[in-house]
């Protein structure tokens, strides 16, 4: 494999990984034809030589600024995060996590019970309310969002705290309904705080394939999606979508989900996401490498 | 960029053939071309459609397709029958023990609707088939999953069976059966922890599980909307635990569900049902020739 040529072959092989990552075939496309005048241009033939380039390529992609994958936190006032996603991609694991996250960097924080339909949504939130040590504003299962928002809010300036997490029942897309009732939720926020909220964070299962993009856009649409976060990356899906997300909707990911525990979220780094798509090809390569 | 269906992906190829009087084997080799896009975009893993279109093409090449008048139909035809086929022909049911209670575990990874397929899995049985099933808290590690399942079983009006979070789950299938013959129920669905295919001790664990509670059946639920991993997350699962059925969960989404194929493929056990919706009455039979069509997005 590295002293391989870059041929036909090669762009097979390399299509088919990023195929299996969930990438999507139209990116996949497109960015083999890119791949295919680079290499012309700068006249590559070895595969070690076009490694860099791709990383460096998908990277650049994904990760344009630095700043990319900061949250936008108020320094003066209070911060409104609004979590949105289909059914159990990982939205209120995710909330905990964060919360953690923020409490670490010395915020205090609140979260608020806005999914008051499954079944134990609110005890779940509670449970990690309690883990990490903050309250949480709930009110009865079945009681309307929108309220419990308008609860959350005003406890949340009234007791002055940094950052009001929401967390939001799971919906599908193509739930017109549903979709109403979220911007329902989001209206009362901005209405509350004039300037929030100062992120939307799409939850994203790395799990989904092409779905993620219907996701995006129907989620972007109805609630101006600000961030993503990409959950369950500790699994073998590698939640290649991101790419194409990036490409069509310039959505950035701003921290990635490694796990059910309270420090499994790290922020995102595109170099670490790169590398993972072709970790397995590269892994084989070094057992071959050992075995030569 | 909304993704086409397999009629609207073959229109450029049909219309270069139109006029040519014959179909040659450069115009089906195109036609597999847009076969095999349709079924990426629609998340069937890769070398599963390396698979099929090989089976497929072999076929069209064969008579069919190369003498019709409507190549482009023809296709789609061959095609959906393939897709049906490969799904399995009829609508499978759940099983039943000789001697009660059935026990029926419920597994898969993180999310995909364990506990609610649980619920609903519940209801079926008892609204179709008269049953009086016990369900099973068994996951003592997700933040009230516990409560969850108790929530559900209060909106059932149906005993739910749990020894709380500080209890193996070996343990809680071990008592929950004995408890089920002393109040003679005559099923036994038992909600596990989500988990990950790797995860080599919770994995383990499913395994104790089951040599103690000798599942009749054992479901893996998977989220329709699952991309390329479905092959990996099926294979194992299935490796480790010899899984007998597949419930596939949120296909009231709008995703083509390619998943449906790469899963039944690597398992080759039947897909039952289909979860419709988040209430406990959304579970559906599984229709193979609906789910080729919907995958084909016509
Ligand atoms: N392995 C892994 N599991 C995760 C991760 N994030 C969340 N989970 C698990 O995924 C499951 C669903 O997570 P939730 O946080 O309940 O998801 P949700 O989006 O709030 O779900 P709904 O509110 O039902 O729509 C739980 O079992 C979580 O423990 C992750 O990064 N990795
Ligand atoms: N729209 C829709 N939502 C579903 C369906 N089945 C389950 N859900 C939702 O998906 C989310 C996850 O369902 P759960 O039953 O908690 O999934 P689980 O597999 O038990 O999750 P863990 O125990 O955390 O692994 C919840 O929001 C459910 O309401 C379905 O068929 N359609
Ligand atoms: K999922
Ligand atoms: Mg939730
Ligand atoms: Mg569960």
């Amino acid at each position: 494999y590295r002293y391989r040529k870059v041929d036909e072959e090669f762009f097979e092989e390399l299509e088919d990984i990023l195929i299996g990552a969930d990438v999507g075939v139209n990116t996949v496309m497109t960015l083999i034809d890119d791949l295919k005048d680079e290499v012309r241009i700068r006249n590559i033939k070895d595969t070690k030589d076009i490694q860099p380039v791709i990383s460096e390529k998908l990277a650049e992609l994904l990760q344009k600024e630095e700043e990319d994958a900061a949250l936008n936190i108020q320094t003066d006032g209070m911060t409104v995060i609004l979590v949105v996603g289909v059914n159990g991609v990982g939205k209120t694991t995710t909330i905990g996590k964060l919360a953690n996250h923020l409490k670490q960097d010395g915020k205090s924080v609140m979260l608020a019970a806005g999914d008051t339909f499954r079944a134990g949504a609110i005890e779940q939130l509670e449970v990690w309310g309690e883990r990490v040590g903050v309250d949480v504003i709930k009110q009865q299962e079945g009681s309307d969002p929108a309220a419990v928002m308008y609860d959350a809010l005003q406890a949340a300036k009234s007791r002055g705290v940094d950052v009001l997490i929401c967390d939001t029942a799971g919906r599908l897309q193509n739930k017109v309904n549903l979709m109403n009732e979220l911007e329902k939720v989001k209206r009362v926020i901005e209405r509350e705080v004039p300037s929030a909220p100062h992120e939307v964070l799409l939850v994203l299962d790395a799990t989904t394939g092409q779905n993620a993009m219907s996701q995006a856009k129907t989620f972007g649409k109805s609630t101006d999606v600000s961030g993503i976060v990409l959950t369950k990356l500790d699994g073998t899906a590698k939640g290649g979508i991101v790419l194409a997300i990036r490409h069509e909707l310039d959505i950035p990911v701003k921290f990635v989900g490694l796990g059910e525990k309270v420090d499994d979220l790290q922020p995102f780094n595109a170099e670490q996401f790169v590398y993972g798509l072709f970790k397995d090809i590269l892994e084989e390569q070094e057992k071959e490498e050992i075995e030569d | 960029m909304a993704f086409e269906g397999l009629a609207e992906r073959l229109q450029d190829t049909l219309t270069k053939i139109r006029g040519k009087g014959k179909v040659s084997e450069q115009d089906v080799k195109d036609m597999m071309r847009e076969v095999r896009l349709a079924l990426l975009e629609a998340d069937v893993n890769f070398k599963v459609v390396k698979q099929f279109i090989a089976s497929v093409k072999e076929k069209a090449l064969g008579q069919e397709v190369m003498k019709s008048l409507t190549p482009g139909q023809m296709v789609i035809k061959v095609v959906n029958e393939e897709l049906t086929a490969l799904m399995g022909g009829e609508q499978s049911k759940i099983a039943v023990a000789n001697k009660p209670p059935t026990v029926v575990m419920m597994v898969g990874l993180q999310g995909a609707g364990k506990t609610t397929t649980t619920a609903k899995l519940a209801n079926h049985l008892r609204k179709k088939q008269n049953r009086t099933p016990m369900l099973v808290a068994a996951d003592i590690y997700r933040p009230a999953a516990i409560k969850q399942l108790e929530t559900l079983g209060k909106q059932l009006n149906m005993p739910v069976f749990s020894l709380g979070d500080q209890v193996s789950p070996v343990e809680i299938a071990k008592q929950a059966i004995a408890k089920a013959k002393e109040d003679h129920h005559d099923y036994v669905l038992i909600d596990t922890a989500g988990r990950l295919h790797i995860d080599e001790e919770l994995m383990g664990e499913l395994q104790e599980v089951k040599e103690i509670a000798k599942p009749d059946e054992i479901l893996l639920v998977v989220d329709a909307m699952t991309g390329q991993d479905a092959v990996n997350v099926a294979e194992s699962f299935n490796e480790q635990l010899d899984v007998t059925g597949v419930v596939l969960t949120k296909l009231d989404g709008d995703t083509r569900g390619g998943a449906a194929i790469s899963v039944k493929a690597v398992t080759n056990t039947p897909i039952k049902f289909a979860g419709m919706g988040e209430k406990i009455d959304q579970l559906e039979p599984f229709y193979p020739d609906r789910m080729a069509s919907r995958i084909l997005g016509m």
